[in-house]
């Protein structure tokens, strides 16, 4: 059994795809679900039969990512879907998510968990609005892979000369957001050209086929073995008289290799052991990666407690009360500038207070707003904010886990917002 | 062999377990919906792995429909007496008697919908703050949109339309007194996901799973185990055949396939091959359009 993340290849991949009704983002996703065999003929028998009731004429696979009702009914994506295929090659989850201006807290929350973002253009449209606004939200979430499929080729006859004015546009978007590693593929989703199969209409396109790429492409992570984090949830102590000594501190790798045996900081009391054995369900573990749930003991007794975390020694998280981040705000009541919130960045809260928004990002054009500084439900915007104790992270764009936090309204409860550090 | 990708179920299992942490440190009184299905097995197993060496955190608790298969009821007090984990069982049968719910009548009858009643009866009765379910996106286009942790307000109902965002791996389970969260530690996994890590992980099933002599009947194009307590329509004839559970429930709207698959890698190749979802043969969501939203709004698994 091969250990997780130890292949150059990801075996699972999580890509989000973000675009609105009409520009064959459904067709697409349906088509890539069918073409793999995964959906079935009770569901193919429920949409066909949905798409009568509802006056539709032609089938209708977007049917099978609005599972609501009011979805079904108004022809709308409220939230986000969770898509599950598989090919030989790979697993893949799909977070599809609505396009337009007013879901770009979905976008994000659909982001937030990809390593890749599919950017579906129509090609007689080219590049708009909404692309800058897709293509800027995945490169906030430092999404490092994009897909661009140039769809409805068929409608443009094909044009060899229509793709490339378009890329060419694309590519200068790309260099200004700083987009790492970008894709660009004329498809049809519709006929399927360039989607599973070579298109026969567009022999001039010698790259390989959407689904070709999404089952080769290499994620890259970082991999910096000395940015060692791990961010403690909970506190293993059996109690029982086998055990009689264990304390495991159980948690998530989020970033860096570990091996019993390293020199570990406790945050936030600064507090220095080694790691005596890293545990997984009866098995000692020789290594633990990014991603790997397990429990770790320390040579000493150290008090620490949920919300605290290992990091390497040599390599420490920034330690402050001070943060100045890059926020979508999520809630109807727009945020208050001197209002305090809860944050929670992995297992550890905090309260906090708003101390001042730098900007608010306009992105359909890309640029810093400085005069309207209120933030409304799906803005993003430049704060800081300060923090009732001194708290623990890294810059996003160096940790996405380290680097991210929600905010929870201490009275309703609910999550209002999303921040990454800056 | 059948060629099994391991590890993606590596990281299926290290976000699930993530998960099950999750809930042991922001939640008091949790329970783990155990039904001797599948998938709840599996959340044994993979909480059993989350906190090793100690014991499970949860208490096990089934809602009892009354209509459960033998064969499942034992399973479950198995389990749990070989885990040393605590079980309570609540029966749908005590909710009808005490007029909670009213039992339904006629042909299709089944107790499946009443035992959100029982379930939220219990969630009231206990005081829970969290209920761990094995319910998966991939099942049911109304779950394809289910957090990780739901919330669940003092009536124990769903809201779909405002669910709070999750984004990364953070959880947000914080909540008023009265209300409670539902958490999914395996939303991600598909129906062959579970299996292939049953496999891999050697985890024990009912015989159910695995092909046996039964008496079923056929029901629009269902097959559905036959018992005293199902009432056949006039030209429903029953038959023996070799069948097998795909999904386990209550035995009035559970559907059988048949098979001949006798051990994990056949059913895993019969799965691999199949053109119909697993819940294709449940009665209970073929009643409407919006069957599981619904009864997810109420307050069911």
């Amino acid at each position: 059994m091969t250990i997780n993340g130890k292949s150059k290849n990801k075996s699972l991949l999580r890509f989000t795809t973000a675009g609105s009704v009409d520009d064959g983002k459904s067709t697409l996703i349906g088509r890539l679900l069918y073409d793999s065999k995964s959906i079935f003929e009770d569901q193919m028998e429920h949409i066909v039969q949905s798409g009568k009731r509802l006056g539709r004429e032609e089938l209708d696979l977007s049917l099978l990512t609005d599972g609501l009702r009011a979805e079904r009914e108004q022809g709308i994506t409220i939230d986000v879907a969770y898509r599950y295929f598989a090919t030989p090659a790979r697993k893949f989850i799909i977070a599809d998510t609505p396009g337009h201006i007013q879901y770009t807290r979905n976008m994000v929350t659909g982001a937030s968990t990809a390593d890749l973002a599919v950017i579906l253009i129509d090609a007689r449209k080219g590049v708009l609005e909404q692309t800058l606004r897709h293509s800027y939200i995945a490169s906030l979430l430092d999404i490092r892979h994009i897909i661009f499929c140039i769809n409805k080729m068929d409608m443009v006859n094909w044009s060899e000369s229509v793709f490339t004015d378009i890329k060419t546009e694309l590519s200068a978007l790309v260099k200004k957001l700083k987009i790492e590693d970008p894709h660009y593929i004329p498809i049809s989703a519709k006929y399927g050209d360039n989607v599973v199969d070579n298109s026969e209409n567009m022999k001039w396109y010698s790259g390989k086929t959407f689904l070709h790429l999404i089952e080769t492409i290499e994620i890259r992570k970082n991999k910096n073995p000395l940015h060692q984090r791990f961010p403690v949830q909970t506190i293993i102590r059996p109690h029982t008289s086998e055990f009689h000594d264990y304390r495991g501190y159980a948690g998530r790798v989020a970033g860096g290799v570990f091996r019993p045996g390293d020199e570990v900081t406790v945050l936030p009391s600064l507090r220095k052991s080694k790691i005596s054995s890293i545990d997984m369900f009866g098995k000692t573990i020789s290594e633990s990666i990014g991603g790997d749930s397990v429990a770790i003991s320390l040579e000493d007794q150290i008090d620490i407690s949920r919300g605290d975390m290992l990091a390497g020694s040599n390599d420490l998280p920034v330690i402050s009360q001070d943060i100045n981040l890059m926020i979508c705000w999520f809630n109807e009541l727009p945020m208050k500038v001197g209002g305090k919130y809860l944050i929670r960045m992995n297992s550890n809260e905090a309260g906090c207070i708003v101390k001042s928004v730098g900007y608010r990002m306009n992105i359909d054009t890309l640029e810093h707003d400085y005069e309207n500084l209120v933030v409304n439900m799906n803005d993003l915007a430049y704060i800081s904010i300060k923090t009732s104790k001194p708290v623990f992270f890294d810059p996003y764009k160096e940790n996405n886990i380290t680097g991210s936090m929600i905010f929870i309204d201490e009275g309703t409860n609910e999550t209002v917002a999303a921040g990454m550090v800056v | 062999m059948l060629d099994i990708n391991n590890e993606h179920l590596r990281e299926l299992e290290n976000e699930a377990i993530f998960v099950m942490r999750e809930v042991a440190a922001q939640f008091e009184n949790k329970v783990l919906l155990f039904s001797g299905g599948k998938d709840s097995i599996v959340l044994v197993h993979l909480a059993r792995k989350a906190f090793w060496p100690s014991k499970i955190p949860f208490t096990l608790m089934h809602i009892d429909t009354g209509h459960n298969f033998e064969e499942t009821l034992k399973f479950r007090d198995d389990l749990a007496k070989e885990f040393g984990a605590d079980l309570i069982v609540r029966y749908v049968q005590d909710s009808i008697d005490r007029g909670r719910v009213k039992e339904e009548q006629g042909i299709n009858a089944s107790r499946n919908k009443a035992q959100s009643v029982t379930l939220l009866d219990a969630v009231e009765e206990l005081r829970l703050d969290v209920a761990i379910g094995g319910g998966r996106r991939d099942e049911e286009k109304a779950r394809a949109k289910e957090r990780f942790f739901s919330h669940r307000n003092e009536f124990g109902q769903w809201d779909p339309k405002n669910q709070r965002p999750e984004l990364w791996n953070i959880f947000n389970g914080k909540k008023h007194q009265g209300e409670h969260f539902r958490v999914f530690p395996i939303s991600n996994w598909t129906e062959l996901d579970v299996w292939q890590y049953i496999l891999t992980e050697n985890i024990k099933l009912p015989d159910l799973y695995y092909t046996h002599r039964r008496k079923i009947f056929s029901r629009n194009g269902t097959y559905l185990a036959w018992a005293p307590f199902m009432q056949l329509k006039p030209n429903e004839e029953v038959f023996e055949a070799d069948v097998r559970c795909r999904t386990i429930g209550d035995i009035t709207c559970t559907g059988v396939t048949l098979s001949k698959a006798q051990s994990l890698e056949e059913i895993i190749a019969e799965i691999a091959a199949t053109r119909v979802t697993e819940r294709g043969g449940r009665y209970d969501d073929k009643r409407s359009e919006a069957a599981m939203e619904d009864r997810k709004k109420e307050g069911y698994f």
